[in-house]
């Protein structure tokens, strides 16, 4: 109602899903501009999967109104699915087929789109098009589900956990894969649990938690929520308290991560000397000391108390 | 490639079809199992019980350093009879193999001749008759009647002949029902359905290239057994080729529906097999495929007729062997029929997309 119809590419609100007893999904609002790459950021567990499947029309939510490209899902939403590529969490694809065949499979459902070849070549898989699915490696199957969701020429590209347990460079192609599509006006939402990926790729991110958004920005902005542009970590013995870390001069916030403290500080220069101090004021031994700058990583961490990975 | 970049319906299932088919013939187990299994198990079969000449019976002629030119004259005699197989004894070992068994009748060379039997063995009975005939004949007997045997081993009424039509309902049925429930619940277990599903796809179209997938291999199948049967063992096509090869389609096209409805629901391959199982094994002892169904009490015969597989047995031996028509054959294209379009509408009612 707020803005005309074209402006949005997905608009969800009072998202709700349940599994059995377990609430997936719990009043999660959403709202992602055309042409924009928008990032759902949070362990595994949160709901991002759920969510996503429900914005794809392949899960049936039970409460809450969801409009993807100006549609809703209802009927058989095969208009609005010629406008969507895909690519699910841990897609598997027929292993007995080659990787050309398997584009041309999903080339020959769409009504228009790219041609398979070309998209082969622009995911460095036209080596491998004679190659049978099974035999690919995890980059490359996962390279050739992207495909897959490119090859109908879409002006949406959902991708859950597209790089998951992938190499470092099977990553980087698909990340340029991704912001190529941006470059031409497609429009992105991805789940991850990778923050560095998030970061670098979304303009937006919804760090989601326990089914629903629990922050909200650009990852400028969400860092610069943290108050904290640094984060220092130290380990001692003994441990010095979180009551003695948190009134050292700068410090915003103090968390546990794994052994250590983790101290979101304003400035290293503004907090370490007076923690040093601290340290040898309390007569204890240093063991580990390490700065960076502040990451949505570290963001979770103080939202949630918990580490994204293992959260 | 450049044709196919345009999409289409009539593409889309082209396509799926392709794949479905390839995915089959990349899968060499199931080759072995549609084609090479049943002609393997017809070739076993049909020799184990091919038509043999009945076996001769064992008899002993008593030779001593006395007798030995009269026992040499009585074995040669006794060899011109196609019921016995006459050996040389010595008197001892010739008593111990008629107690044990070994042979059915002792002959002890004359004159006269002496027949040693137990006459509660008809075996004994029959070496006898034919032991006596034989001599009596060798010693110039002339008979006054003549006579003549015509043999019956009519073809469409041996055991091969039986088997061949079994053997092509149940590999029918079997393939039918596998190459669905698998390849559909492979599909579902592992998500590809779902993907597919997130795709303009037509849902039908992916169920139709099933479909059309297990017919592209429906005539090598047939041809193959059919004719390993005609070749080898020259099991007759008395009926129209016409009617036969519309009976196997309309029972493939009934067994698919059942495969369809093993595979509209279930997650994981344990249970679309368990299923196909449940679904299969009594039509495998019930439905006459190695021994007729009639052995079965006459209270469940109507049960036993109205599952698919033994209607399209009785329809395929009707036309192989008794040439049967259209019309003979009708009740059981009406149960086939039936069977087709009840699973085909309940699977598509209860079909699980995701």
């Amino acid at each position: 109602m707020s803005s005309p119809p074209s402006s949005a590419a997905v608009r969800c609100r009072g998202l709700v899903k349940r599994f059995d007893d377990v609430l997936a999904v719990a009043g999660l609002d959403l709202e992602i501009a055309r042409g924009e790459c928008f990032g759902l950021l949070g362990p595994n567990g949160a709901g991002k999967t759920t969510t996503i499947e429900i914005l794809e029309g392949l899960t049936e939510p039970d409460e809450g109104e969801v409009e993807v490209l100006g549609t809703t899902w209802k009927g058989d939403g095969r208009r609005l699915r010629e406008k969507l590529g895909v690519s699910l969490q841990e897609t598997q694809l027929n292993e007995k087929l080659t990787v050309a065949e398997t584009l041309r499979l999903f080339r020959s459902f769409y009504r228009e789109g790219r041609d398979p070849e070309q998209v082969l070549a622009a995911l460095a898989l036209d080596e491998k098009r004679d190659a049978r699915v099974g035999k690919l490696s995890g980059g490359q199957k996962q390279r050739l589900a992207v495909a897959c969701a490119l090859v109908g020429d879409p002006e949406m590209l959902f991708l859950d956990e597209p790089t998951t347990g992938l190499d470092p460079q099977s990553r980087l192609q698909l990340w340029q894969q991704v912001t190529a599509f941006r470059e031409q006006g497609g429009t992105v939402l991805l789940t991850t649990h990778y923050m560095d990926e998030a970061e670098r790729l979304c303009d937006r991110i919804a760090i989601v938690d326990h089914g629903q958004v629990i922050a909200l920005g650009t990852p400028a902005e969400l860092i610069r929520s943290l108050h904290a542009a640094d984060v220092v970590e130290l380990l001692s013995e003994p441990m010095l308290s979180e009551e003695e870390l948190r009134h050292l001069p700068g410090v915003s916030d103090v968390h546990r991560r794994g052994p250590n403290w983790a101290l979101a500080v304003h400035s290293v220069t503004e907090s370490v000397p007076p923690l040093l101090a601290a340290v040898e004021k309390a007569g204890a031994r240093l063991t580990h000391l390490s700065t960076h700058r502040a990451t949505l990583e570290d963001l979770f961490v103080s939202l949630t108390g918990r580490e994204l990975r293992d959260a | 490639m450049p044709e196919n970049i345009r999409g289409g319906r009539l593409n889309a299932l082209r396509e799926l079809t392709s794949a479905r088919v390839k995915e089959f013939l990349r899968e060499p187990e199931a080759v072995f199992w549609v084609f090479l299994f049943p002609v393997l198990l017809a070739i076993v079969l049909g020799f184990a019980f091919r038509e043999k000449p009945p076996d001769r019976i064992p008899i002993g002629v008593i030779s001593g350093p006395a007798s030995g030119k009269a026992s040499g004259q009585a074995i040669l005699a006794l060899s011109g009879s196609s019921a016995l197989l006459p050996k040389a004894y010595a008197a001892d070992e010739g008593r111990d193999a008629l107690r044990t068994g070994k042979i059915s009748l002792l002959v002890e060379p004359g004159p006269p001749v002496v027949f040693h039997l137990d006459e509660t063995r008809p075996d004994s009975r029959i070496a006898r008759l034919a032991a006596d005939d034989a001599l009596q004949r060798a010693a110039g007997r002339a008979d006054p009647l003549q006579v003549r045997d015509e043999k019956v081993t009519e073809k469409g009424s041996r055991y091969i002949d039986f088997l061949i039509p079994g053997l092509l309902g149940m590999n029918l049925m079997g393939t039918g029902i596998w190459s669905l429930a698998f390849s559909i619940t492979s599909a579902r277990n592992r998500r590809v359905l779902k993907r597919l599903v997130a795709t303009p796809m037509r849902r039908g179209d992916y169920l139709l290239s099933q479909i059309m997938g297990r017919l592209a291999f429906l005539l090598p199948e047939i041809v193959l057994l059919a004719g390993f049967g005609w070749l080898a063992f020259d099991v007759p096509m008395r009926g129209s080729l016409l009617l036969f090869f519309a009976v196997c389609l309309l029972g493939t096209m009934s067994f698919c529906g059942l495969g369809l409805l093993i595979a509209s629901r279930v997650r994981t391959i344990e249970g679309a097999s368990g299923l196909a199982n449940f679904v299969m094994m009594p039509m495998w002892l019930l439905s006459g495929v190695f021994f007729s169904n009639e052995r079965f009490p006459d209270v469940i015969q109507p049960l036993l007729r109205a599952l698919p597989l033994t209607a399209l047995n009785e329809a395929l031996r009707g036309i192989m062997n008794e040439g049967q028509g259209l019309v003979e054959v009708a009740p059981q294209l009406a149960i086939l029929t039936v069977w087709g379009l009840v699973s085909f509408a309940v699977a598509l009612k209860i079909f699980r997309w995701k």
